[in-house]
């Protein structure tokens, strides 16, 4: 892949919402050179979704329970980490699933309206999964930075208005 | 019993003439205003990374809160030597040939103190960062402007240099990649200077502070010229690249005996750099040049961005290949510089900084720094395109 297309993924990675006219001056590109480049890396699903980084803490008060859930597996024939995995993604309530090296195997990211929702999803789907050894559930508390964005109140610029 | 005195004023004659810079006037008129995005501000919009912030408090912790010897932190002077050398390719030796100081500006201040008598001409390429000519004043010397122009991009040329050359000229102030308008130098066109310089047996004040941020060529450092580094004082520090300003930290490289010199001045007026910041700088230049990278890009970027629209916007603006500053020529509004600053900060409230006030040649320019987020610039762009278009 070239430079400006890694580049251009940089980019949309922090901020989705940049105008393609405002993309192609940065890059140096023309307006069509950039769209094609984006409808390619929509096309090979290297860019999967633009999305925002909403702090719900503000937005609305019975904000939703987030549980990561460390899962430990037994593989079996024909039955691998992938297999295990994918029974387990397919749940909408899980937003996150990643094959981990160490103490356990998949950690599962599950999302709930309430911590008794989250308690019935691992007791009644997640631990009765054929593979599934064991679980342990971690509630989150508080996010202080997700997918790079510190959630703090907007910092305005403490420079001086004019300097040399 | 009444005694009749007249009125005195216990200010010096040298500060009485000195003129204030003419950037004041605007960061005035700026800072009462509510809701003004400004492109006028000469430094970085990042913060400092944090592992340098975290050195230094580290420092803080560890009880570092005395003073360095006067040269700074030897460990922080054999870091500095080993940066230049392998980003600059310059030699220099960490005991005696290189001084740690109050930002490059002290440094400015004390090389200048070093080397001139008084009468003595020091040749200054404008447009420039506003402090050389009275940092001349002030140490004695009288200062001498070089102009460059928009049609050679700013460059200095041999015959501009030559023609301000007297049997008074001690010393050529330079400033590449230039503060106001974002020009390099490169390899070929320093050459020519470097012969200039030396025919005339002059003394080079080379100000790299914006050396790291370059877009599409490394940086070119004339005292890595031969037969340069014993008339070259190299001055650089943390501020633009590291995102350091507050920091205050600086540094002057150059051949022993004026290295002697300036550290004399030094251990008077100022004893050394503070300590904590000279931590930070440690950890600046063992592990921050990452982030240099990462920001160097981001700057790179909005440049492009802040040219191209400029061009849109029928302002001719040439592609600056350094430090974080463009300078559009808005000759064709038929306003001076400080006319379309002050009717664009009160109609549009963009701050910009007129190019006059950087001495010749900056007149029908403006200064547009682009160390602001891409958010506030692509605002301005179209409140300036808006006050444009009425306009020509």
């Amino acid at each position: 892949m070239d430079k400006k297309t890694i580049e251009l993924l940089e980019i949309l990675e922090k901020n989705g919402r940049i105008p393609i006219e405002t993309l192609s001056k940065m890059l140096d590109l023309s307006p069509e050179e950039t769209e094609q480049k984006l409808k390619e890396l929509e096309d090979k699903n290297i860019i999967l979704n633009y999305s925002a980084v909403i702090d719900w803490s503000k937005a609305v008060e019975d904000e939703k329970v987030t549980a990561v859930i460390d899962v430990k597996v037994t593989p079996k024939r024909g039955v691998g980490f992938n297999e295990v995995a994918e029974r387990i993604y397919r749940f909408p309530e899980v937003k996150a699933v990643y094959l981990m090296s160490g103490a356990y195997d998949l950690s599962v990211t599950v999302e709930g309206k309430s911590v008794t929702e989250v308690a019935r999803f691992v007791a009644e789907k997640l631990s009765t999964i054929e593979s599934v050894i064991s679980t342990t559930t971690h509630f989150l508390l508080k996010k202080y930075k997700h997918d790079g964005v510190i959630f703090e109140p907007k910092k305005e610029d403490k420079r001086i208005v004019v300097s040399p | 019993m009444k005694t009749n005195v007249s009125k005195r004023t216990f200010l010096s004659k040298t500060v009485q003439n000195l003129k204030p810079s003419g950037i004041r006037k605007f960061f005035d008129l700026a800072s009462q205003m509510e809701g003004v995005i400004s492109l006028g501000v000469g430094e970085p919009d990042f913060v400092t990374p944090w592992n340098i912030c975290e050195a230094g408090l580290n420092s803080l912790e560890q009880g570092y809160t005395g003073y360095t010897s006067n040269a700074g932190l030897i460990e922080l002077r054999e870091e500095i030597a080993r940066y230049l050398k392998n980003r600059f390719a310059l030699h220099y030796h960490p005991k005696d040939e290189i001084i740690v100081t109050v930002g490059a500006s002290q440094a400015i201040d004390i090389a200048l103190r070093a080397i001139l008598d008084p009468g003595d001409e020091v040749l200054i390429v404008e447009p420039s960062f506003v402090a050389y000519a009275a940092a001349v004043t002030l140490a004695g010397g009288v200062p001498v402007s070089v102009a460059t122009h928009a049609e050679s991009e700013f460059k200095l040329l041999p015959h501009q240099l030559e023609e301000k050359i007297t049997e008074k000229t001690k010393a050529l102030i330079l400033c590449f990649p230039n503060n106001p308008t974002g020009t390099t130098m490169s390899y070929h066109d320093l050459k020519e200077i470097v012969d200039i310089v030396i025919k005339h047996n002059l003394v080079v004040i080379s100000d790299e502070i914006y050396a790291e941020l370059t877009y599409d060529t490394e940086h070119t450092s004339i005292a890595a010229f031969p037969n340069m580094k014993e008339r070259t004082i190299h001055i650089s520090g943390f501020s633009k690249a590291f995102a350091m300003t507050g920091w205050r930290l600086g540094y002057a490289c150059g051949p022993r005996e004026i290295m002697e010199a300036m550290l004399k001045i030094h251990q008077y007026a100022i004893m050394c750099a503070p300590t904590m910041a000279q931590y930070g700088a440690l950890e600046a230049l063992r592990n921050g040049l990452d982030d240099v990278a990462y920001m160097v890009k981001s700057y790179r970027q909005r440049r492009n961005y802040l040219v191209h629209t400029f061009r849109e916007i029928g302002l001719d603006c040439h592609m600056p290949g350094g430090a974080f500053y463009v300078f559009p020529s808005i000759k064709r509004t038929g306003l001076s510089s400080e006319e379309f600053a002050e009717q664009l900060l009160h109609e549009e409230k963009v701050a910009v900084v007129p190019g006059n006030v950087f001495g010749e040649g900056g007149e029908g320019h403006i200064r547009c720094s682009y160390a602001t987020s891409l958010e506030e610039l692509q605002e301005a762009m179209k409140r300036i395109a808006r006050f444009v278009k009425k306009r020509i």
